[in-house]
């Protein structure tokens, strides 16, 4: 019994010191979601900031670089009527209105050219009204 | 002068017929006579469109379209329009303008029984209140030699969706009917994801092909692409119809979505007719591809 007991404990200890239990690996979690929050919490200025306008039927500018894994914030707003801003390839929409300011939070982290398009019907040009994330390193 | 069926394909320049034989109910249904017979579909017709590199006879291609039917021999069943009947405007007064020319225009069709259908230009500016006024419903269903055919709003809203209410609407309407029930779809825009980043899609399509893919024998056609194109999610099918205004790119095919210009040279290349039949008895439509120039079937 005395050696069963003992075994237990050796093993225990064996897998306490070779961190196959993680019980601490929650707080690495939390640790990543400071992280997180931080990357959030960036101050926003020039170099991280594109300002997009819509407007029937175009998005200016219709073409976007931005660097793979750096956050982005887009800066949204319509010129004269609801538009719809959509990004297929991150699942990304929002909705553009005049006289409003949206931000939209990007951070890719694969090389690639990612169509955007507008996604609420606004007339004659709405099949057109389009652009393109190019990702570059 | 009268045109047999079977030379309208090789010579008509526009639309789409869809010929379809009651020899392709499952068992279940054979008991019921089901005569052999055929529509006609047409699609994104645009009224109201005019700009000439895109297409140098904007009035006069709808016309034409219409004289080819008339001359069909027998006439068809039905004519369905999917959608776009007209081009979009801002302008209430104009839209109305628009549809009531469209509605004179399809009235010179002989076939006597005419279906149609929204498109996002004739009924997402206004939620398809100008189209009710002319069309009637934006959703609607209806029977036919025992086929169901369904026709879904997936244009009025400006998002593209069915909508919770329309889909609802949709899972009562297959409730009543069995599992072999021969199903067809009608739509504007396609059901399934053909590129979205085109708007080639419906938001909420996914739910409705939930809906659907318990019935074993359905099939969509559908609009809006300006283009044939095929597709298969499990065991349903979709087809889509040219145009009747002018083409677009294949999907995908170019960085940018743009309107494919009039070909001086090739007048009405792109806005050509497809034919697909109904074989017996494994319900297999067999699909041709009508070379408008060379008057050639080509069997896809």
């Amino acid at each position: 019994m005395k050696l069963l007991k003992f075994l237990l404990v050796l093993v225990f200890a064996i897998l306490i010191f070779s961190g196959a239990l993680m019980i601490p690996s929650q707080y690495n979690n939390g640790d990543d979601r400071k992280a997180g929050s931080a990357m959030g919490a960036e101050v926003v200025n020039d170099e991280n900031m594109v300002k997009i306008t819509a407007s029937m039927w175009k998005y200016d500018p219709p073409h976007i670089e931005i660097k793979k894994g750096k956050l982005v914030i887009l800066e949204l707003t319509s010129l004269d009527r609801l538009h719809g801003f959509y990004i297929p390839e991150f699942d990304i929409r929002a909705d553009v209105m005049p006289n409003k300011t949206i931000r939209v939070e990007l951070m890719p982290e694969k090389i690639g050219n990612y169509p955007f398009l507008c996604d609420i019907f606004c007339g004659d040009g709405h099949g057109e009204m389009n652009g393109v994330i190019h990702v570059v390193d | 002068m009268n045109i047999k069926r079977r030379d309208f394909l090789k010579i008509t320049a526009f639309g789409g017929a869809v010929f379809s034989t009651g020899l392709f109910q499952r068992a279940v249904f054979a008991e019921s006579k089901q005569d052999e017979f055929y529509f006609v579909q047409l699609s994104d017709t645009h009224w109201g469109f005019n700009n000439k590199k895109f297409n140098a006879d904007p009035q006069g291609t709808l016309p034409k379209a219409i004289e080819s039917i008339n001359a069909l021999d027998p006439q068809p069943d039905f004519v369905v329009f999917t959608g776009d009947l007209t081009h979009t405007t801002d302008d209430d007064e104009v839209r109305r303008k628009r549809l009531a020319e469209f509605q004179e225009i399809s009235k010179q069709l002989k076939a006597k029984t005419i279906h149609y259908m929204p498109g996002e230009h004739d009924a997402s500016i206004d939620g398809g209140k100008a189209y009710k006024e002319f069309f009637g419903d934006l959703h609607y269903t209806f029977d036919h030699k025992g086929i169901h055919f369904i026709a879904l709003d997936n244009v009025s809203d400006p998002r593209a969706r069915i909508g919770e209410e329309q889909l609802k609407w949709l899972e009562e309407d297959l409730k009543q009917h069995d599992k072999n029930a021969p199903i067809v779809v009608l739509t504007h825009r396609p059901l399934f994801d053909l590129a979205k980043e085109w708007g080639w899609a419906t938001t909420d399509g996914d739910k409705a092909m939930e809906l659907l893919m318990p019935y074993k024998n359905v099939t969509v056609f559908y609009g809006h692409i300006h283009q044939e194109h095929h597709h298969t999610t499990a065991h349903i099918q979709h087809h889509s119809a040219k145009s009747l205004i002018f083409p677009l790119p294949a999907p995908k095919s170019v960085p940018k979505k743009h309107k494919i210009a009039w070909d001086t040279d090739h007048p009405y290349r792109g806005l050509g007719v497809r034919n697909i039949e109904v074989g017996m008895p494994s319900a297999k439509f067999d699909i041709y591809n009508i070379d408008v120039l060379k008057s050639a079937n080509t069997k896809v």
